[in-house]
């Protein structure tokens, strides 16, 4: 039997062929010698063909009847063996497969080896790819390695405990006493994986923290001594001494001087030092710079020191390195809540990142000027953030928008502005501008009363450009159906008054009627204002004609509409002024619970908040229905989704198919999510509008979770404690699409257990775009009286690339300050 | 550290460290994805992106790409440098390091990144130390330390 090839020489045949094909041929020729050579059970050349099953594994091609000859291998006396078996075990094997159990005892055995390299070898794979069987099995050993004196050992025991820990954090305890004197070695590669096992230790343990607290001065020492020893050949990286050990040390200072006074004050000095003397024209000094930034953010540091970190991040700001702009970016948006005026002072190098062409620090300069607009700079800031509008890639127009309408509705400093700003979105973006931004913006034009003719006629005008950015349509249509009588009359007291006529008015909506650019919603609205119009404009006749064509329209919602319009005309006509009166002030606070509406044919008791109506009872309990079938068990309760989708198509048939149309929210302002704001639910306990834009979550304390994430699908979930009842917790669920086709008619549904009550509100829409162009996000609020663990099971249901899909899913892994 | 991965401007996959346990399956579609992505990065970008809930450091040197996945805390700018010393270690050791060195020794490439990183973090910062250590286990290879196969090459070095 002639020897097999060797390694070198089959990557060189194999790199020789031209096609895929080919190689797939001379792979499975290859396969085919190497397992009968491993059948023969071949010694002397397991090794090598190893070694070629892992070039062809990292080819692509399976490896799996390689796995126990790599335990083999691992077994035997000859280093190259193990050298080969080890990276096989770690590249073949994973925790899934029993056979990686089998290594547990070579592993003991090579532990214990006379020489360090075995020795070596098994703590690497150990402390890479060892199961929670394993480390059970093998900690005692590992905590013998971590006292030894031989420190090419005593580093890897270190970095092999972290991995223990990680897997089997009950045998911390175990570590314990090895980490006496583990900050008394010289050596640094020892010095830098010990700091990583406090690290570990600390971040998993308080009693640990405080425990390791007392390190604190010796930890400031070595720092010290980092930075004003000379020169060190050995750790030098462009002329800083080991700059691996010193930001692994700033990071456990910042863990351990968190919320302590006393270890804070003991940094304080390291730390400015650190700030001042780190040489800044490489990358490795400001990474330094950073972590320090970070650390002086996180403890109680004083005034000076931290006007001293955020100074650092401005000049970061304008360092010409893109990655460290970007770092500076992110560390200045963490910081902006808590020390707001001190990010302010750097506001103008922000705004310019607005222009810079990568697309991270876009998004980051474009969520820290929104976090630092205020009442004093928004007539600048929304110049600029206007003009990045128009000028930014589709994936921020959405969010970019958002940001404008929510800083604009807390310091708006005229209500013509605010509207002038609003028409500046809508122009200029209104394809991407959300769904529910359309009901805010009609609430807030009803309510600016002296600006009514105004409006419209500006309305009007943008109308008569451009009919294809819906949203922009659909307000537009509204505000013609509530204000017409003021537009063609003339009344415009800001600007020049245009002239119109009813009948060009009604041309403009009939177009939108016929127009393919305009959506079903649309289409609604603006049948609905052309009725309307009958009672300010005098040609009702053609406002008959019109509404009577369209009690044929093949569109339900139309029909639908138009039927009962025409009713009205006959039937009703005695009604029709009432029921088409002006809109009345919608309040912007909201009440405890769903309201009941006033049921007036359509109007609404003006001293009544504006509601969402509860939907026919038939709906609500089919869904509970689907959720009981898909639970199977009884400790489920199933959730009343107590709104309909945005979509004004109701199942209702009365005439509150008006008030369908707004979708109304009783308060504009968003819960906070780390970078999508979405619209606040109506039924807000405090009533208060808006809360920060960018609310950092680690400032509200509860962070956020990955609740789903299959086939593309991506649904994350993030916090919020409503006030003033801390048994509710908001949860805002975002629903991304990473695949390249839209998911469509996306249907979310929970249910949790007993002891809670769950509300779902309604949905921002019920397509989730591809290549996560937008998100789809529905608030959650869930009552926890008894502050239980919070469970719950979801079950989406979609369509994608035309055929349905369904899934459900536990979700568990919810933090424990969102139920506590 | 979550995972390393080496790939070229066409996408093959060079090395790839897996300090997290996924199936092969799961690998598979991760290194798919994530090589599709930081390839469609343009030059002028900077080597930091969001990817899932990951924070993904990536550096182009010469035709390779090294791309690491890193989490919430780690320091982005640190974890650069990380891979600048694993690409200065390699460096050392075949001397003027180019790709087709990692394609023919990706065996060696392995050993010397197991001697710089453990677990994914770094376990020994000294550069020297590294190398001597890849040396020593070098030689220890070499040296005969079990029965020359009846069979087998007459040299005393069994090669691969």
């Amino acid at each position: 039997m002639p020897a097999p090839i060797r390694l070198r020489e089959l990557i060189r045949t194999i790199r020789t062929a031209r096609t895929q094909a080919e190689e797939r041929e001379m792979i499975q020729k290859e396969c085919a010698a190497i397992r009968s050579s491993f059948r023969e059970e071949d010694n002397t050349y397991r090794c090598r063909n190893v070694a070629k099953l892992l070039y062809m594994h990292m080819l692509g091609y399976p490896a799996h009847f390689g796995q126990l000859e790599c335990l083999k291998l691992i077994a035997s006396q000859k280093f190259t063996d193990k050298r080969i078996g080890y990276l096989g075990a770690m590249l073949l094997l994973d925790e899934r497969q029993d056979v990686h159990l089998l290594m547990t005892n070579c592993i003991k055995n090579d532990l214990n080896h006379s020489t360090q390299y075995v020795q070596g070898l098994a703590l690497c794979t150990l402390g890479c790819m060892g199961s929670s069987e394993m480390c059970r099995d093998l900690a005692g050993e590992v905590e013998k390695l971590l006292k030894t004196s031989n420190s090419y050992l005593r580093k890897k025991a270190a970095l092999c405990a972290v991995h223990v820990i990680r897997k089997v954090p009950e045998l911390m305890e175990m570590f314990l006493p090895a980490t006496k004197n583990l900050l008394s070695e010289k050596n640094h590669g020892v010095l830098h994986t010990s700091v990583v096992l406090l690290t570990e230790m600390c971040e998993r343990s308080p009693d640990m923290l405080a425990h390791f607290r007392k390190l604190v001065p010796q930890l400031v020492r070595i720092l010290k001594n980092l930075i004003m020893s000379g020169y060190s050949p050995e750790h030098d990286v462009s002329g800083i001494s080991d700059p691996f050990l010193q930001v692994r040390i700033l990071r456990l200072l910042r863990i351990l001087g968190k919320n302590d006074d006393d270890s804070s004050e003991a940094m304080n000095d390291i730390l400015a030092q650190v700030a001042t003397n780190t040489e800044t024209s490489k990358n490795v000094g400001n990474a330094i710079l950073y972590e320090t930034v970070l650390t002086i953010m996180d403890i109680k540091s004083e005034s000076g020191l931290r006007v001293l970190a955020i100074n650092i991040l401005g000049r970061f700001l304008l360092n010409n390195d893109k990655n460290i702009r970007y770092v500076a970016l992110t560390s200045l948006l963490k910081t902006v809540q808590t020390d707001h005026n001190a990010v302010q002072r750097h506001r103008s190098t922000i705004v310019d990142c607005l222009k810079d062409l990568d697309v991270s620090i876009k998004r980051r300069a474009m969520e820290l000027s929104f976090a630092l607009v205020n009442g004093n700079n928004i007539r600048g800031m929304m110049k600029e953030l206007l003009y990045f509008l128009d000028s930014c890639d589709p994936e921020f127009k959405a969010d970019c928008a958002s940001g404008v309408f929510l800083a604009a509705e807390k310091y708006a400093p005229s209500k013509r502005w605010h509207i002038d700003t609003i028409m500046r979105v809508l122009t200029t973006a209104g394809s991407y501008v959300r769904d529910d931004s359309v009901p805010n913006l009609i609430q807030l034009i009803t309510n600016s009363v002296e600006m009514h003719a105004y409006t419209v006629q500006r309305l009007y005008k943008a109308l008569l450009d451009d009919i294809s950015q819906q949203p922009l349509v659909q307000v537009a249509s509204w505000c013609i159906g509530e204000y017409g009588d003021l537009l063609v009359s003339g009344q415009c007291e800001e600007e020049e008054p245009i002239q119109v006529t009813e009948d060009e008015v009604l041309d403009v909506l009939e177009g939108l009627l016929v127009s393919n650019l305009s959506t079903p919603v649309t289409r609604g609205y603006s049948l609905t204002a052309i009725m309307k119009l009958s009672t300010r404009f005098s040609s009702v006749n053609r406002i008959k004609k019109v509404v009577s064509i369209y009690g044929s329209s093949i569109d339900v919602e139309l029909q639908q509409r138009a039927v009962e319009y025409n009713a009205l005309f006959k039937k009703y006509d005695h009604m029709r002024s009432a029921l088409l009166e002006r809109m009345p002030i919608m309040e912007k606070t909201a009440s405890n619970g769903p309201t009941e509406i006033v049921q007036t044919n359509g109007e609404t008791d003006p001293s009544v908040v504006e509601t969402k109506h509860p939907p026919p009872v038939t709906q609500s309990t089919n869904q509970a229905t689907d959720l009981l079938d898909l639970l199977g068990g009884n400790d489920m309760v199933p959730v009343i989704q107590t709104s309909v989708p945005t979509k004004p198509a109701s199942a209702g048939g009365e005439l509150l198919d008006l008030l369908g149309d707004l979708s109304l929210s009783g308060g504009p302002a968003p819960t906070p999510a780390p970078s999508v704001p979405t619209s606040q639910p109506p039924f807000l306990l405090d009533g208060l509008s808006s809360q920060p834009l960018f609310n950092d979550i680690a400032a509200a304390g509860i962070p956020p979770m990955t609740a789903y994430n299959k086939n593309g699908l991506k649904i994350d979930f993030t916090f919020e404690r409503a006030n003033p009842n801390p048994n509710i917790a908001v949860i805002t669920i975002n629903a991304s699409n990473s695949t390249e086709a839209d998911m469509t008619d996306f249907v979310f549904q929970a249910a949790v257990p007993k002891t809670f009550q769950l509300q779902l509100l309604s949905p921002s829409s019920n397509v989730v775009p591809a290549l996560n162009q937008g998100t789809v996000t529905q608030v959650i609020r869930v009552l926890n009286p008894q502050k239980q663990q919070l469970r719950m099971r979801i079950k989406l249901t979609y369509t994608h690339r035309a055929s349905s899909i369904q899934d459900l899913a536990e979700v568990n892994n919810f933090p424990p300050q969102s139920w506590q | 550290m979550q995972f390393m991965l080496l790939f070229s401007r066409q996408g093959k996959l060079r090395l790839q460290k897996w300090y997290v346990p996924l199936s092969d399956k799961e690998k598979k579609k991760i290194t798919r994805e994530l090589v599709q992505t930081v390839l469609a990065r343009k030059p002028k970008m900077c080597s930091f992106l969001e990817w899932r809930d990951l924070k993904i450091v990536y550096k182009r040197y010469a035709s390779l790409y090294f791309c690491c996945a890193t989490e919430g805390q780690d320091n982005e700018l640190i974890t650069l440098e990380i891979i600048h010393r694993y690409v200065e270690l390699l460096d050392k050791y075949f001397g003027s390091v180019c790709e087709l060195d990692i394609i023919f020794n990706f065996e060696k490439a392995y050993f010397i990144l197991d001697e710089f990183l453990l677990g994914g973090e770094a376990q020994e910062t000294s550069k020297k130390n590294v190398l001597k250590a890849i040396e020593q286990a070098d030689l220890l290879q070499e040296r005969v330390n079990s029965v020359v196969p009846v069979h087998g090459p007459t040299s005393t070095s069994l090669s691969l």
